[in-house]
């Protein structure tokens, strides 16, 4: 079994419908929607929801009015300015909370409970090109890392069960904690990266954190033909740092009209020039020594 | 006056924004990159760097002399970063929270505090009158996030003057950090379905935080209508229209301001700052 992440570090470079025209060119796949604070993967596979589980991301500080004896010991404690007095008292800002706790432990009157929280919900689903494993982080909600991991899990776990070969797993921007979360164990990464300024900067930054990881890279240039200066500098990085380059897309409104369809790129126009280009790129992803599928005999 | 340049789905047009609006400004303007993870803004705006300091986070060391294996510290850590095993106990500073409650714990005196480097912040000159900037970066392999951006928040302009923040993207704790206590929220979106769904959880998000709101479609003609009848069904005001055009497109690729290129937006931006201060006072009053 082998797990292909879907990165870019910077947001809109096309990951989403990236991965989404690959579900369509694998005979058997599990799919994982690893962007659980701004998914979108849903919105191409209109997944069919099978099973909805709650995600208990953490505790929240609550003041119990009854017994609080307005000290200000919890204030003083709280390293994350969570605790708010006014002329009611002392009051924790659950937007602000950490979960650490701190405060609970260390009340001289025990008055401060704190209750689980549900931070979200992750789903199983079926779509029409295989299984899907994907969450919803509540608004404002920390530990997007920890659900990141979870959904992860649950992916690899089903896959197993259901002898898929292959997930493919569409990665959050960024380089901080979800990003790492997405990224361990993985076998690759796909570096979806495009040729402006930031687009560079950042694929720099994601590819630097594949490697300290020491997690295998590629890379494809979406929107190649918008600045044929900074593709060839994309290449020139991408050869120093030894990251294989499996391809470009051109630029193509096809993308949006695909999206606005609620369709892949493929199943929008298979014979497009985009179309062609991400075929060609599954083809050389799947052709890397670190996602070629091991048969056992 | 604070103002925070944010949207749900990335690459919508964030730092485009923020850069061109700052540009425009008349008047004094200090501009933060909040996007800590990647931050793009000191590509169009050039800054030379004058400062640099450390983003530091504490976290636990154990005096073996003095620790009797009572295995609080271990107890009160909500973030698995502290282990007793056997007769020793081992930190995991990746994991630290930083809360402090192994230190404010233990009964022997025996953990105190060491420095962890999260990222770095650094502050400069932009080559336009009048303009201050600073941002964040953090270290590659690191998760704590937040610290990085409330430290670049410290190096806002007083209250008087204005403060342009370019945020994450995201709904969740790196993007309430930057949007904290700030006056208004510009959101970027694109008309397309991912921009609309993203678009939902931004304005949720500024909604649940109670800050005054407004919206920029970037790449207006691209996609479809959604997202123009749901600005209308939400009563969200549209304050300025950026067409889909290649040619803004090639020339954000190079990194150059819209405005170099096409100064008539130089007015544009204005107006959407008198925009922005008359809906931040405006939905203030109404709250």
């Amino acid at each position: 079994m082998k797990e292909l992440v879907i990165l870019s570090g910077k947001g809109g470079t096309g990951k989403t419908s990236l991965t989404a025209a690959f579900a369509g060119l694998a005979p058997s796949l599990m799919l994982c929607d690893a962007d659980v604070d701004a998914a979108d993967l849903h919105l191409i596979m209109s997944p069919d929801i099978r099973q909805t589980h709650d995600f208990v991301g953490g505790n929240e500080a609550v003041i119990n009015q009854d017994l609080c004896t307005a000290c200000g010991t919890c204030k003083e404690l709280c390293r994350f300015e969570a605790v708010v007095e006014n002329d009611a008292g002392f009051f924790v800002d659950a937007i602000a909370c950490e979960g650490c706790g701190v405060c609970v432990d260390l009340c001289p009157e025990n008055a401060i409970d704190f209750p689980q929280k549900t931070c979200g919900q992750w789903f199983v689903s079926h779509t029409r090109f295989g299984p899907m494993v994907h969450a919803r982080l509540g608004i404002a909600e920390e530990n997007s890392g920890r659900l990141v991991a979870l959904v992860r899990e649950e992916a690899r776990r089903l896959a197993r069960e259901q002898h898929i070969d292959v997930i493919l797993t569409d990665g959050p921007p960024g380089i901080g904690c979800p990003v790492i979360a997405s990224i361990g164990q993985a076998n690759a990464v796909l570096i979806v990266a495009e040729p402006t300024v930031s687009g560079i900067h950042d694929m720099k930054r994601v590819a630097e954190l594949a490697a300290h990881f020491k997690i295998p890279a590629m890379v494809c240039i979406n929107k190649y033909d918008l600045n044929l200066d900074q593709t060839r500098s994309i290449e020139t990085i991408a050869r120093e740092k030894h990251i294989d380059l499996v391809g470009q897309i051109p630029f193509d409104p096809a993308f949006t009209q695909a999206m606005v369809q609620c369709q892949t790129l493929v199943e929008n126009n298979e014979n497009s020039m985009a179309s062609q280009a991400v075929r060609d790129i599954w083809h050389a992803v799947m052709a890397h020594p670190a996602m070629k599928l091991e048969r056992i005999m | 006056m604070i103002i925070s340049i944010a949207s749900g789905k990335g690459g919508t047009g964030k730092t485009t924004v923020a850069a061109n609006l700052a540009a425009s400004l008349d008047q004094p303007v200090t501009v933060l990159d909040c996007d800590v993870e990647e931050p793009n803004l000191h590509l169009f705006l050039h800054p030379e760097i004058l400062t640099r300091e450390n983003v530091i986070a504490p976290v636990p060391r154990i005096d073996l002399e003095k620790c009797t294996l009572c295995k609080r510290c271990m107890e009160i850590c909500r973030f698995n970063a502290i282990a007793v095993a056997g007769k020793t106990v081992v930190t995991f500073p990746e994991l630290c929270h930083s809360c402090g409650g192994c230190t404010a714990i233990c009964p022997e005196n025996a953990v105190t505090e060491v420095e962890r480097i999260l990222g770095t912040v650094e502050t400069g000159s932009v080559g336009l009158p009048d303009m201050t900037f600073a941002q964040g970066l953090l270290d590659v392999g690191q998760v704590m996030v937040p610290p990085v951006i409330r430290k670049v928040k410290t190096h806002r302009a007083d209250p008087g003057a204005i403060t342009l923040i370019d945020a994450p993207p995201g709904t969740s704790c790196p993007v309430i950090a930057a949007m904290k206590d700030t006056d208004f929220v510009l959101l970027v979106t694109e008309p397309t379905p991912f921009g609309l769904n993203d678009l939902k959880l931004a304005v949720e998000t500024v909604r649940l935080l109670g800050i005054p709101h407004g919206l920029v479609i970037n790449r207006a003609g691209m996609g479809d209508n959604g997202v123009h009848t749901y600005a209308k069904e939400e009563n969200l005001p549209i304050l300025m229209e950026i067409p889909f055009d290649r040619k803004i497109a090639t020339a954000y690729s190079k990194g150059e301001l819209i405005i170099s290129s096409q100064p008539a937006y130089k007015e544009k931006f204005q107006t959407l700052f008198q925009d922005i201060c008359h809906l931040a006072d405006q939905q203030r009053c109404a709250q």
